[in-house]
């Protein structure tokens, strides 16, 4: 049997949307799937080195579990965003969730393909140099070129 | 009672890290070789069926006790 294929598109850059593409990617790896992430628009903020600076904002988010129920409103006030991006930081660790950087390493370690998108990149002007050792930039057709053949595709 | 070649203290780590860690410690493993891991994430009985199945690698017992779970896979 042919090893089977995921490809991935990675379109958030937020702490929580972060989890999914590595999760998916390092599991399906674990299980023999050959797998590729392309990341774009603000998905190319998980290529970051340093990933400390990803936030997760409750303002817009009323499904967000909350200590205390708390009206739309007040989701604006400075520093809310502060404190659920380190109360969700904090619970994921006491609950032996693996943090971003350690699920990316296990991917890269996996051999999980990472393409940046090009135009994006330019468009936001990144500077692939802040970027993890390994990631290739390509376009649209780049994309389709392993997508074409894979036995899943997820836009996530 | 089956017998094992090494143990994965899995304890305490949630989805996917269990498998991901009995991914890795079944390369160190020669073919027949059985690793014994132990967990605590309730979601990794369900998760353990589908990397045996999906990989090859026979998932020969598992036995739940105290809020732990056990699994012994052999590398095929």
């Amino acid at each position: 049997m042919d090893e089977k294929k995921l490809a991935i598109i990675a379109t958030k850059g937020t702490l929580d949307w972060g989890y999914p593409p590595f999760i998916l990617a390092s599991t399906a790896a674990a299980l023999g799937y050959s797998v590729e992430i392309f990341f774009t628009f603000y998905g190319l903020q998980l290529l970051k080195k340093d990933l400390g600076h990803l936030r997760v904002s409750p303002l817009g988010n009323p499904a967000m579990p909350m200590p205390v129920p708390m009206p739309t409103l007040a989701m604006i006030l400075p520093g809310m965003e502060g404190m659920a991006t380190s109360m969700m930081k904090s619970k994921m660790k006491a609950k032996g969730v693996a943090s971003l950087e350690e699920l990316r390493e296990l991917c890269v370690e996996a051999e999980v393909r990472m393409i940046a998108c090009q135009m994006t990149v330019d468009l936001f002007e990144f500077d692939t140099a802040d970027f993890i050792d390994g990631i290739e930039l390509g376009g649209a057709a780049a994309f389709f070129e392993f997508a074409g053949e894979a036995d899943i595709t997820l836009f996530i | 009672m089956v017998q094992e070649d090494k143990v994965l203290d899995a304890r305490g780590l949630n989805c996917p890290l269990p498998i991901l860690r009995t991914k890795k410690a079944l390369g160190e493993l020669n073919s027949g070789q059985v690793l014994k891991v132990v967990a605590t994430d309730p979601g990794a009985v369900k998760d353990f069926e589908a990397f045996s199945k999906q990989t090859k690698n026979p998932l020969l017992e598992q036995a739940e006790a105290g809020g732990e779970f056990v699994f012994f896979i052999q590398k095929a």
